[in-house]
């Protein structure tokens, strides 16, 4: 006869463990046995699972405020600096 | 909801003219070409910017170091040996650029028992919830386009302290994956993972706590 490890519990790991664990969850950096000790605590708690979700919508938000418009003397200013570079280098313009 | 991850020759997407490949984009920029570039610029300096901004404090100093940076760039242009990205070898230019300045330490600070980040208050001494979050997260995926909740996260990400700054900026912001930020600052994987929690735990509070949504 064979024993079977117990499946891991949800409380198994505390709500403070589960939250101190949650950026390494979403990195999937955990080993499969932390990694199974969260699912099933997320799978049962509704506030950790909460967590997790605004946690992700921070993640989404902050991913979101990038300002990608360049002032356009910043630019013209490294393009300057690029030609500089390239006659100093005595290399011809293509 | 997911993040948009780029590395590598993927970064030259909008510059059609360009071979994806990194060797030709490198043989383009040693042979002058302005084209090449300029699409370079406009890919990574704004985001140059914002990392220099994790090291200093004003907008015209994290300007100037980008800008070094490139200068940097072009001068190591002939002994670039291709190990890592070109992005990944321009953003630690910026880096070492901004510490070697002198313009302000690297506050990369060891783990501590700080992996919950402004939330130990609310377990209880065994490590249940006291204070369970309120729940937001359902009503907020509608809102995340709202431009004032931008502009609101991009002040709390630059109130953050400078490791969980630098941290975030590349991994939310920028989108990079965790080993191209840990190559970039020097920093241990999980070192990484911990000021990354911090910050993001700190943003969630403040959204929360403003109930922005």
């Amino acid at each position: 006869m064979t024993i079977r490890p117990a499946k891991p519990d949800a409380h198994d790991i505390t709500c403070r463990q589960a939250v101190a664990l949650m950026t390494d969850y979403i990195d999937d950096a955990l080993g499969p046995d932390d990694h199974a000790l969260i699912e099933a605590h997320l799978a049962e708690c509704e506030s950790c699972a909460e967590h997790l979700r605004q946690i992700r919508i921070t993640v989404a938000v902050t991913g979101r405020i990038r300002e990608e418009d360049l002032n356009p003397a910043a630019r013209e200013d490294l393009m300057d600096l690029y030609r500089r570079w390239r006659r100093d280098r005595g290399i011809k313009e293509p | 909801m997911s993040l948009t991850i780029t590395t590598g020759p993927e970064d030259l997407r909008g510059c059609p003219s360009l071979n994806p490949d990194e060797g030709d984009l490198l043989g383009r920029l040693r042979a002058g070409d302005e084209e090449a570039f300029a699409c370079l610029v406009d890919r990574h300096h704004a985001a140059m910017v914002r990392l220099a901004r994790g090291y200093v404090r004003s907008p015209a100093v994290a300007e100037e170091v980008a800008q070094d940076a490139w200068l940097g760039l072009l001068r190591g242009l002939d002994r670039f040996e291709g190990r890592s990205s070109l992005r990944t070898w321009l953003f630690r230019i910026v880096v070492n650029r901004a510490i070697s300045a002198g313009l302000q330490e690297r506050q990369h600070l060891p783990v501590a028992d700080s992996e919950l980040g402004d939330d130990s208050g609310r377990f209880s001494q065994d490590g249940w919830w006291v204070a369970p979050p309120v729940h937001w997260a359902d009503e907020a995926v509608d809102r995340m386009v709202a431009p004032e909740l931008a502009a609101r996260v991009r002040q709390l990400v630059e109130e953050l302290p400078p490791g969980p700054r630098q941290v975030v900026t590349l991994r939310d912001v920028e989108g990079l994956p965790s080993a191209e930020v840990c190559d970039i600052l020097g920093i241990s994987e999980g070192n990484q993972r911990v000021l990354l929690h911090r910050a993001r735990a700190r943003i969630r509070r403040q959204l929360e706590q403003e109930a922005v949504w």
